[in-house]
């Protein structure tokens, strides 16, 4: 398989062992790949029971107590052990030294120790859940969280904290790493958009998540001590720690997009065979979302009695974030545009994260005017607009991901028509689960409870339909991915003819990824047709 | 680039670079980390600035004072030890490391003593907290006071931990260069845990007076 004599990094040393202390980024990203996986089906498992409930209007299946232990669960365990990881720990993990023609990232044992602080995070969030769960939500808000919950918070936010600190770990890592351990000749405005896109979402991990840290360490002294800075019977704010999680909360939903609109340029580029439109503009406009990331939170805070000036300003900086949102979903069209395109499998994935996340953004924009939040505030329809995003967009662009970077990561080919069909489905399934939502939303049915009212019936059971087809297809790749892993064609160093660095090395690469680390003289989209492709020159 | 190991020695500038690098994220990460009790701190200061003229007439002005001299010189200490690693006066510099520590741990003795005092005199947040001040938001002072103070101390704990494995660092080194480094890194996370004593210090023992 590899040329030369070091082995590849699957083989060589196999024991269990080998794989729990290797400070390969490789086999990271793959325990990271296995553990989101796991995650991805408890969180899933609990959206098929919610989904199975609302089938009937009574709510008869499952009383109220559990259904707010189960949207508690589905919310911590989507949000920090699945979206925010996804792209970043896995696909990041895995390609961006082979990206940037480095040997590892900077720190390697910074990077394992990042997956045991997750898995420890992960564990402790499981064992509240074996121990009866929560039922505050995703979102801890005190007092209810800090004084009057009876579930499991303490293990559970403690379970958060850590994770974070696994977060905060990747992040400072892909800093440093896209900083110092480029190639030669591999200019900032020559890496691929997939690394602008890693660094702004690391400099959101490390500058976003030790706010959530402070503010679950200050909810977790007040439950604690019985007394705490939240607490409004000594003079505190309950509003206070809204702000404060929102301040982490909403950059955290760039966390996870913006690696995903990384992927999905990679993708679009390579399946169009041209360089990817606008390249600085897309760059700068990674940057963009990132910055004004940290200045929109107000508006998750429209109806917390903030006053009507703050609520003018957020969103009017929330209208902001849509201008470079928009300029990447044109940039994307306009890099397709006359291009020679392959509807292979990760494109098809690109394809419907480009329209998914477009409906979820724009969606966004009825949220951020004032009057119409107030409306559909609560209610069904903000539950459809973020999963437009984060399912919509970011689920189905870690996926292509997952497929584009598969013949790297195993060495081996998937199945196409398999891959085709299944990304058709989960397309299908996705919007059949989620468009019903934005009705059910603004026709007033409110979120988080388990009963409703006769005349949502329908629009109820089409939304169930649609999440059992999502369910088919998330198993599908499941099925078909581990069947390649073992049984697949072999894949060849390049089999979809993409110029990075990640592709000049075998496939499966081998363990110190270069032989000789690679001189870097052009742009990162160099097709055949477009010989002079260097956006930094 | 991570330069090839076999080719370039291993404390060459480039390495320290990245390790630097590393520290100022990680330094960035716990800025925002505090950054959050200061705006709790900042709000609440904002809206019951009595309470916070009250709470700062109960703190130990004399100790808090004493304490910062303590921690300003132990991070002078470590300063000092940075500077005299490369010219090789080993003793001075083990001197100044001892001292750094030393001065680090007087810092949390003294604040214990302070903690000790608030238990005696009933000021800790709880059920057992006594206002005889009339203020009725006092109690919020304390709670900001021993979270934000208690944060630090966890902080310097971790800081003697850094200094301590530094410190080893450099005795085991055969030349004392490759230990430049680890302890300019080390050093820098003292001296970001003594910045924020520079800070908490106005705010609970300076407050109204």
């Amino acid at each position: 398989m590899t040329p030369g004599d070091a082995p590849d990094y699957l083989s060589g040393r196999t024991s269990l062992g080998s794989w729990l202390g290797t400070l390969d980024h490789k086999r990271i990203a793959l325990m990271y790949l296995f553990s989101i996986t796991g995650f991805f089906a408890i969180g899933a498992a609990a959206a098929a029971a919610m989904r199975t409930a609302l089938l009937f209007p009574a709510g008869d299946l499952i009383v109220s107590d559990l259904y707010n232990r189960l949207f508690t669960l589905h919310g911590v365990v989507m949000v920090w052990f699945f979206l925010i990881p996804a792209v970043p720990n896995v696909l990041g993990n895995f390609v961006l030294p082979l990206m940037i023609g480095a040997r590892d990232l900077a720190f390697p044992r910074l990077n394992l120790a990042s997956w045991y602080l997750f898995m420890a995070g992960g564990l402790l969030v499981l064992i509240s859940i074996a121990f009866g769960g929560v039922d505050t939500g995703w979102t801890f808000y005190t007092p209810y969280s800090s004084t009057y919950s009876n579930g499991q918070v303490m293990a559970m936010a403690t379970g958060v904290f850590i994770a974070g600190f696994s977060s905060i770990a990747t992040g400072l890592n892909f800093i440093v790493t896209i900083h110092r351990m480029r190639a030669p000749g591999l200019l900032w405005f020559r890496l691929p958009l997939f690394v602008w896109s890693l660094y702004s979402t690391s400099i959101i991990l490390v500058l976003a998540t030790p706010v959530l840290a402070v503010t679950l360490l200050l909810m977790a002294l007040e439950r604690v001590f019985g007394v705490g800075v939240f607490d409004p019977r000594i003079g505190g704010d309950p509003l206070l720690f809204q702000h404060l999680f929102w301040f982490y909360s909403h950059p955290a939903v760039y966390i996870m997009i913006l690696p995903g609109m990384g992927v999905v340029s990679e993708i679009v580029s390579c399946f169009s065979r041209k360089p990817v439109f606008g390249y600085r503009v897309m760059a700068f406009a990674t940057l963009t979302i990132a910055t004004l990331g940290f200045m929109v939170w107000g508006h998750h805070m429209f109806v917390s009695s903030e006053s009507v000036y703050a609520g003018v300003v957020f969103s009017l900086l929330s209208f902001l974030v849509s201008v470079p949102s928009a300029v990447k979903v044109l940039n994307w069209t306009a890099t397709l545009h006359r291009g020679h395109i392959k509807l292979d499998t990760p494109l098809l994935y690109a394809l419907g994260f480009m329209g998914l996340f477009t409906v979820g953004g724009l969606t966004g924009l009825c949220l951020a005017t004032l009057a119409v939040d107030v409306h559909v505030h609560g209610t069904y329809f903000v539950v459809a607009h973020f999963h437009y995003v984060m399912v919509g967009g970011m689920v189905m662009a870690y996926l292509g991901g997952i497929h584009y970077w598969w013949p790297k990561i195993s060495g081996r080919l998937y199945h196409e028509w398999a891959a085709r069909i299944a990304a058709v489905v989960i397309f299908a399934g996705f919007n059949l689960t989620f468009f019903p939502q934005f009705v059910l939303g603004y026709l007033g049915m409110p979120r988080r409870y388990s009963t409703y009212p006769e005349q949502f019936h329908a629009l109820n059971i089409m939304s169930t339909a649609g999440a059992t087809v999502l369910a088919v297809g998330y198993i599908m790749p499941l099925v078909y991915l581990t069947w390649s892993f073992f049984r697949g064609p072999l894949a060849g160093p390049n089999p979809w003819g993409a110029p990075g660095l990640e592709w000049q090395t075998p496939s499966p690469p081998a363990q110190h990824n270069f032989e000789v680390i690679p001189v870097v003289t052009t742009g990162p989209y160099l097709y055949p047709d477009n010989a002079s492709a260097d956006p930094a020159s | 680039m991570r330069p090839d190991p076999a080719a370039i020695p291993p404390s060459a500038p480039a390495e320290n670079l990245t390790d630097h690098l590393g520290m100022w994220a990680f330094l960035a990460t716990e800025v925002l980390f505090f950054g959050g009790m200061f705006v709790a701190y900042t709000l609440y200061r904002s809206v019951y600035p009595e309470a916070f003229r009250f709470g700062a007439q109960t703190m130990e002005f004399g100790l808090g004072t004493i304490n910062t001299a303590v921690l300003l010189t132990s991070s002078f200490l470590m300063a000092c030890a940075d500077r005299l690693l490369p010219t090789r006066r080993r003793a001075w510099t083990h001197a100044c490391f001892a001292g750094t520590i030393l001065l680090g741990v007087t810092f949390l003795a003294i604040k214990a003593f302070e903690y000790h005092s608030k238990v005696t005199h009933h000021l800790v947040p709880g059920p057992g907290f006594q206002n005889h001040s009339g203020v009725p938001t006092l109690q919020l002072f304390f709670v900001l006071y021993f979270a934000m103070t208690g944060l630090h101390a966890a902080h310097m704990v971790a800081g003697l931990g850094v200094i301590t494995w530094v410190w080893r660092r450099y005795a085991k080194a055969s030349d004392p260069a490759q230990a430049a480094s680890p302890v300019a890194i080390g050093g820098l996370y003292w001296h970001f845990v003594d910045c924020v004593w520079v800070f908490l210090y106005p705010l609970f023992y300076l407050a109204g007076r």
